[in-house]
């Protein structure tokens, strides 16, 4: 992104707080003018100071991702003032979790499929018995171990437990002020 | 009163008055829920969030979504719940992906299922079950023929 300060041209936050755009400021190679809304979205939520130490703490590779993370949450929390991403999150760790019980159920398909695949015309191969003994064991370990989690949403490593909206169909929702969702 | 200051009052180090926006959603018995967001999102921002919205139960959703978030951020300063959200998606590929997968499969075993059935019907498998000498003679010369080309091979 073009440093919009180096033409005389004040990038999108300068421009919000009506202030000189210095020459290395901060904003300018991630709110370009032609895009206001952005920072005004990014402002309205995180506040401009906040959002000037988050950058400080970051190599300058990884500022450009998360001022479009930040901006992508703030917008979603402008649009959805009371649950922002997190209504998101929901809806898609509910995605996840409906998709896997369709699978559970299509892996028990098709181990019914495969129990009986041998006609009862023919003679079983050897050892058909104990193949067939271990095929229902088989299917759900391995699905298990493929997806990382024994429940129905996604964890991640070191946060609370998966945010659970009130509207749920798990309803341990927490809707008081002491905690969110399971924490 | 000093003694009855919500964490966020505490935090600011200011007296907490009677309508204070924070001592519903941010109590003194968890301090570090009001530190998290501070840090990410403000305290100015986070009452005029809260303000805002015109019920109880709403600023309570907002302030566990708020401190849900702040979380995130905290623990990934880059993406933040955005890394969470392309997490999902690549997991609902993936399980579609093998949904998918195994919904092929049980189709190709469904097939199998009929296919002996037809064969049946169609009488073709009692046949070559049942060889004739004419067909034995020329099973053997097929076999000659057949073991001459594996010893070219």
């Amino acid at each position: 992104m073009a440093s919009s300060s180096s033409y005389n041209s004040p990038c999108a936050a300068c421009k919000f707080l009506r202030r000189k755009c210095m020459p290395g400021c901060i904003f300018a190679p991630y709110f370009p003018p032609e895009e206001p809304q952005k920072f005004a979205n990014v402002h309205k939520i995180f506040g401009a100071s906040n959002v000037t130490k988050l950058l400080n703490e970051l190599l300058p590779h990884q500022r450009e991702d998360a001022v479009n993370s930040l901006a992508y949450e703030a917008e979603a929390r402008v649009r959805d003032p009371v649950y922002g991403c997190v209504g998101a999150i929901s809806f898609l760790q509910r995605q996840v979790h409906r998709l896997q019980k369709e699978l559970e159920a299509a892996n028990a398909d098709l181990i019914r499929y495969a129990c009986n695949e041998v006609p009862t015309s023919l003679p079983a191969p050897p050892g058909a018995s104990s193949i067939q003994s271990m095929v229902p064991r088989q299917r759900p370990v391995e699905y298990n171990r493929r997806m990382g989690n024994e429940g129905g949403y996604y964890q991640v490593p070191g946060m609370p437990m998966p945010y659970n909206l009130p509207w749920n169909d798990n309803p341990s929702g927490d809707t008081n002020g002491g905690g969110g969702g399971n924490m | 009163m000093i003694s009855g200051r919500c964490a966020a009052c505490k935090y600011l180090r200011r007296r907490c008055p009677s309508d204070c926006i924070f001592s519903s959603y941010f109590p003194s018995s968890n301090p570090q829920r009001f530190a998290c967001v501070h840090r990410i999102h403000g305290a100015c921002n986070v009452a005029k969030m809260l303000q805002q919205l015109p019920a109880a139960h709403l600023r309570a959703e907002a302030a566990n979504s708020l401190y849900y978030e702040a979380q995130c951020r905290t623990q990934d300063p880059v993406y933040g719940c955005v890394g969470i959200i392309s997490s999902l998606h690549q997991q609902i590929h993936s399980v579609e992906s093998q949904l998918a997968k195994t919904k092929a499969e049980i189709a190709v075993l469904e097939s199998l299922a009929l296919e002996p059935a037809q064969i049946q019907e169609n009488g073709v498998e009692a046949s070559f079950y049942n060889f004739s000498p004419e067909q034995d003679k020329a099973a053997g010369h097929f076999n000659h023929s057949t073991n001459i080309s594996y010893h070219f091979m």
